[in-house]
């Protein structure tokens, strides 16, 4: 008896949860190799899977097993010198040659154990250090939208998208079609009927056969199908990608000496989730790096995270930059324009002041978002109290956080999420 | 061979399912012929995706879920679409009916091969070999593994995955001490077990109190003076006695001990029978084909193709081959069982004083007996031949750390076939080839501690993992595990100890 069963359109992934299990129970070090993953990645990288390792040690299953020692006895195939009671060399380091033929000792390679996270699985570990909400994390993750638009209709599709009206109207229109023949020839019986009877020969032979071939029309009139699958017509529902339209995302960071790795680390996680965001959101987005310390330039990724700068900082530098860039290459009424500032909160005293002004009455007016975060643990400083009296002013346009750790940036955007979700 | 007017089969590159059925009826025909017994056979096409699945949870059609399992998924993942490996090109379950996966991608080429290997020649091997006979249960495996699965994702909505996982963590370590060696498991069947399942709860609960009952009855205790041992026996299945014995396990970790103990009990014939099962299914896909071929039901682009996937599976690269690892089992088993016909039908004079019993009988039947009633130890042990000895060109290695060099013992000669044969037989003795771990004794008075015994052959220690595998241990059972390992001139020392700090199971 033989029976044969087509398994290939079942479900793909039996081992979904058994992947699932396997990346829970080593979240640590995926967490740690994905941090690694952050820092090496482009900003606008953030939106791929990654490759993975973990150390052998970490994941063996051991069992009970003979280690090395002893005196163990081995056959091997392939004899081309040996004579019995012949002496060899033990091989070194168990490569190649006669002795290591034991190389059952299940293979405990010094490589990494690696894989390849899915884009899910990275960006859930991703968002899981920022400690994003979960309705956020789903809005970002989300692949393009689209939205569903009438097209027409169609002669396919499934019974509840059919419309009745156009349906019917065709299924009138096919009858009458079809039917039009068959009226014209009952049209001329009759006419020829009502002649011999009007003749008094109602009663012929000829009367009764033009009456038969009368009631034959009728009955293949009465078969025209009411509704025939031919007439069925369909709402016609395309899928058309949202209209979206472009942004520009302003990074700046103070580079100056005392922003160490660490800091510009969490700096870098701020713009990445900000331009996740924009992603979302906008069909093409660029994005203008500046750093600045007493002076501010306008860089590229590599530079911007990179490069090692000293002395004092000048924050309106940065601001007043900014302001002379959008106003050269991103005109408002074309441009969605976003800002991100990074900075320990040092500033010089005087400077400050200026950056108020700046921020309040120039850039901030202009922009959809402005958001700031401070990287530090000292008390606030100057700049930061003037920048709160920016946020008086601005609510809903400026967002601003102090940030000890990664969890602490997600408030920053609080407002800009509630605002798309809402 | 006969009259027919024969119209080959069809050889297109792509199969078809009418291509699949008619090679089996043809291949059926010829199997039958040769008085082949089989399950019936049931043929499972999946993709290369599914085989993936199929392998990270060994093979079985169902199973519970593990992060191992995920593990191994990945690791043949990446190396699958590195191009380092190949997939097999078929998995076949040992049950009734016999489950054959085939691979979407195979040519019609392979499948026929498939067929022939697995759905007739493994097939009839699970059927006939007194392994599979009295250890597994062919019609109710796949029942006991729906139940199991279903078991254990209850016990983890009930008692969460962690704690599931760490229990399934420590019992998959100790698979492999985990089967009986001499002992006939009761038969598995769906219904009974679950039925049985909580009455075994219960009662395996009460049984524990032994290890509890500090206060034996005055008449008792006064006969009984001396220190009793407890097993009374050593017991080699560690697994069955954690499952029985462990005091502090809750009634559903006993269940899922003893999960992973049949489980491992079920798979422990392939392991004693790789090197036969795997031979005869390719001695049989071999002979069959070539049967159809004299029929001339088969192309010659068809014989071609065939023959170069045969060729690179029954491969024995030389021990200085850079791909050398180990004897492959499809070689050697295959050459077994084509000699053991070669004996039988051309018998030279060195055969008939080698094997008197077999030189010139009918071959179907001896090897019929042969396939029913040894396993890789004894057939070696009984069948492999000088010729085949000389083919492969073999000779032994002593390795022993006492010395500076390695010793050739013995090689592909007159004085060195017996030994050859008798060190390549002791090679598929699992108990020689595994640590020989066992039960030895529970400090029922004290402090409940259980020692286990390692007992030395040929000075071989213990891997260092046994510090990892005793806190496995010590996490089954509850209290403080001790090894000690005794060698051959029967010093005793313990080697090992995990404590427990906590008196549950950990949480």
């Amino acid at each position: 008896m033989l029976r044969i069963i087509d398994r290939r359109n079942d479900s793909k992934n039996k081992s979904a949860v058994n992947r699932g299990r396997f990346l829970k129970r080593f979240k640590n070090q995926i967490r740690k190799a994905v941090g690694e993953a952050i820092q090496r990645r482009g900003i606008t990288d953030i939106d791929n899977g990654e490759k993975v390792g973990i150390p052998p040690k970490d994941i063996s299953e051991p069992h009970f097993q003979h280690g090395h020692g002893g005196r163990r006895s081995t056959v091997l195939p392939g004899n081309d010198r040996f004579h019995s009671g012949d002496e060899i060399e033990r091989p070194k380091g168990g490569g190649g040659g006669g002795g290591a033929g034991q190389a059952s000792d299940e293979g405990e390679g010094m490589d990494d154990f690696a894989f390849t996270l899915s884009r899910e699985e990275f960006l859930d570990i991703f968002f899981d250090d920022l400690a994003l909400p979960n309705l956020v994390k789903t809005q970002l993750a989300r692949v393009d939208e689209f939205k569903r638009v009438r097209a027409g209709y169609t002669q396919t599709g499934v019974p509840t998208n059919i419309n009745v009206i156009r349906s019917l109207r065709g299924a009138i229109s096919r009858r009458i079609a079809v039917g039009s023949p068959y009226s014209k020839a009952l049209r001329a019986l009759r006419t020829e009927l009502e002649q011999i009877e009007d003749e008094g020969r109602g009663d012929s032979e000829e009367a009764a056969e033009l009456r038969r071939r009368i009631e034959a029309l009728l009955a293949r009139i009465d078969k025209l199908p009411y509704i025939d699958t031919f007439d069925l017509r369909y709402n016609n529902r395309i899928r058309i990608p949202v209209p979206s339209t472009q942004a520009v995302m302003f990074c700046l960071m103070d580079v100056s000496g005392s922003m160490d790795e660490p800091k510009k680390q969490i700096a870098k996680r701020f713009f990445m989730l900000l331009y996740l965001f924009l992603t979302r959101t906008y069909e093409r987005i660029e994005i203008v790096f500046i750093r600045h310390h007493t002076q501010a330039v306008e860089v590229d990724e590599e530079n911007f995270f990179h490069a090692r700068e000293t002395g004092g900082t000048v924050v309106s530098s940065a601001l007043e930059l900014m302001h002379k860039i959008i106003r050269e290459r991103y005109a408002t009424s074309v441009w969605n324009i976003y800002g991100a500032q990074a900075s320990d909160g040092d500033n010089w005293e005087n400077d400050s002041p200026g950056c108020r002004a700046l921020l309040g009455e120039k850039i901030v007016p202009l922009v959809q978002y402005f958001a700031y975060i401070e990287i530090a643990n000292a008390e606030p400083q100057n700049l930061w109290r003037e920048y709160q009296k920016v946020q008086d002013q601005h609510p809903d346009r400026f967002a601003m956080q102090r940030i000890r750790s990664l969890p602490d940036i997600y408030p920053v955007f609080r407002e800009l999420f509630r605002k798309k979700i809402a | 061979m006969n009259g027919r007017a024969a119209e080959a089969l069809p050889a297109d590159a792509e199969w078809t399912f009418e291509f699949i059925e008619r090679y089996d009826a043809e291949i059926g025909r010829v199997a039958a012929h040769y008085g082949l017994d089989c399950y019936p056979r049931q043929i499972e096409i999946i993709t290369a995706e599914q085989m993936m699945d199929a392998y990270a949870s060994i093979g079985m059609p169902v199973f519970y879920h593990h992060w191992s399992f995920g593990k191994h998924f990945l690791s043949n993942e990446r190396r699958y679409r590195r191009g380092q490996m190949g997939l097999a090109y078929e998995i076949v379950i040992n049950s009734n009916p016999c489950i054959s996966y085939l691979m979407e991608e195979n040519t019609t080429t392979m499948q026929a091969l498939v067929i022939a290997h697995a759905a007739y020649g493994h097939n009839s091997f699970f059927k006939g070999n007194y392994l599979f006979r009295t250890w597994t249960s062919a019609e109710a495996i796949i029942d006991y593994l729906v139940f199991a699965r279903d078991f254990i994702a209850m016990c983890e909505e009930r008692h969460g995955e962690h704690e599931v996982e760490r229990l399934l963590d420590a019992c998959h370590a100790l698979m492999s001490v985990g089967v009986d060696r001499y002992k006939r498991p009761p038969k598995l069947s769906l219904l009974k077990e679950k039925e049985r399942q909580r009455e075994r709860e219960e009662y395996l609960q009460t049984q524990v109190n032994e290890l509890w009952r500090t206060l034996p009855p005055r008449q008792q205790r006064e006969a009984a003076p001396a220190e009793k041992r407890f097993p009374a026996e050593p017991q080699e299945n560690l697994l069955y006695f954690i499952e029985k014995n462990a005091p502090l396990l809750e009634p559903w970790q006993r269940e899922v001990v003893r999960i992973v103990r049949k489980v491992a009990q079920y798979f422990y014939p392939q392991r004693q029978t790789q090197l036969m099962n795997e031979g005869w299914a390719c001695f049989w896909h071999y002979t069959l084909l070539n049967h159809l071929y004299d029929e001339r039901l088969l192309t010659d682009g068809f014989m071609l193709e065939f023959l170069q996937s045969h060729t690179n599976v029954i491969a024995q690269p030389g021990y200085d081959h850079p791909h050398y690892n180990g004897i492959n089992p499809y070689a050697l088993g295959f050459a077994m069982w084509m000699d053991i016909r070669r004996i039988c039908e051309q018998p030279t004079a060195e055969d008939r004083a080698w094997f008197p019993d077999i030189a010139g009988s009918d071959w179907r039947e001896t090897m019929d007996f042969a396939m029913r009633n040894f396993k890789d130890e004894s057939f070696v042990a009984q069948y492999l031949s000088p010729k085949v000895m000389r083919d492969f060109r073999l000779f032994a290695l002593v390795d022993d750390d006492n010395r500076e060099r390695l010793k050739i013992s013995s090689i592909h000669d007159d004085q060195g076939y017996a030994e050859l044969r008798s060190t390549l037989s002791d090679h598929y003795n699992l108990s020689k080839m595994e640590p020989n771990l066992q039960v030895w004794n529970v400090d029922q008075r004290g402090d409940r501690s259980l020692v286990l015994r390692h007992f030395q052959h040929d000075r071989r220690a213990l891997h260092e993992t046994r510090e990892e595998m005793l806190r496995h241990v010590a996490s089954l059972w509850g209290f403080p595990v001790r090894l000690e390992e005794i060698d051959e001139r029967g010093q005793v020392r313990q080697i090992g100890e995990a404590k427990v700090d906590r008196r549950r199971f950990p949480r």
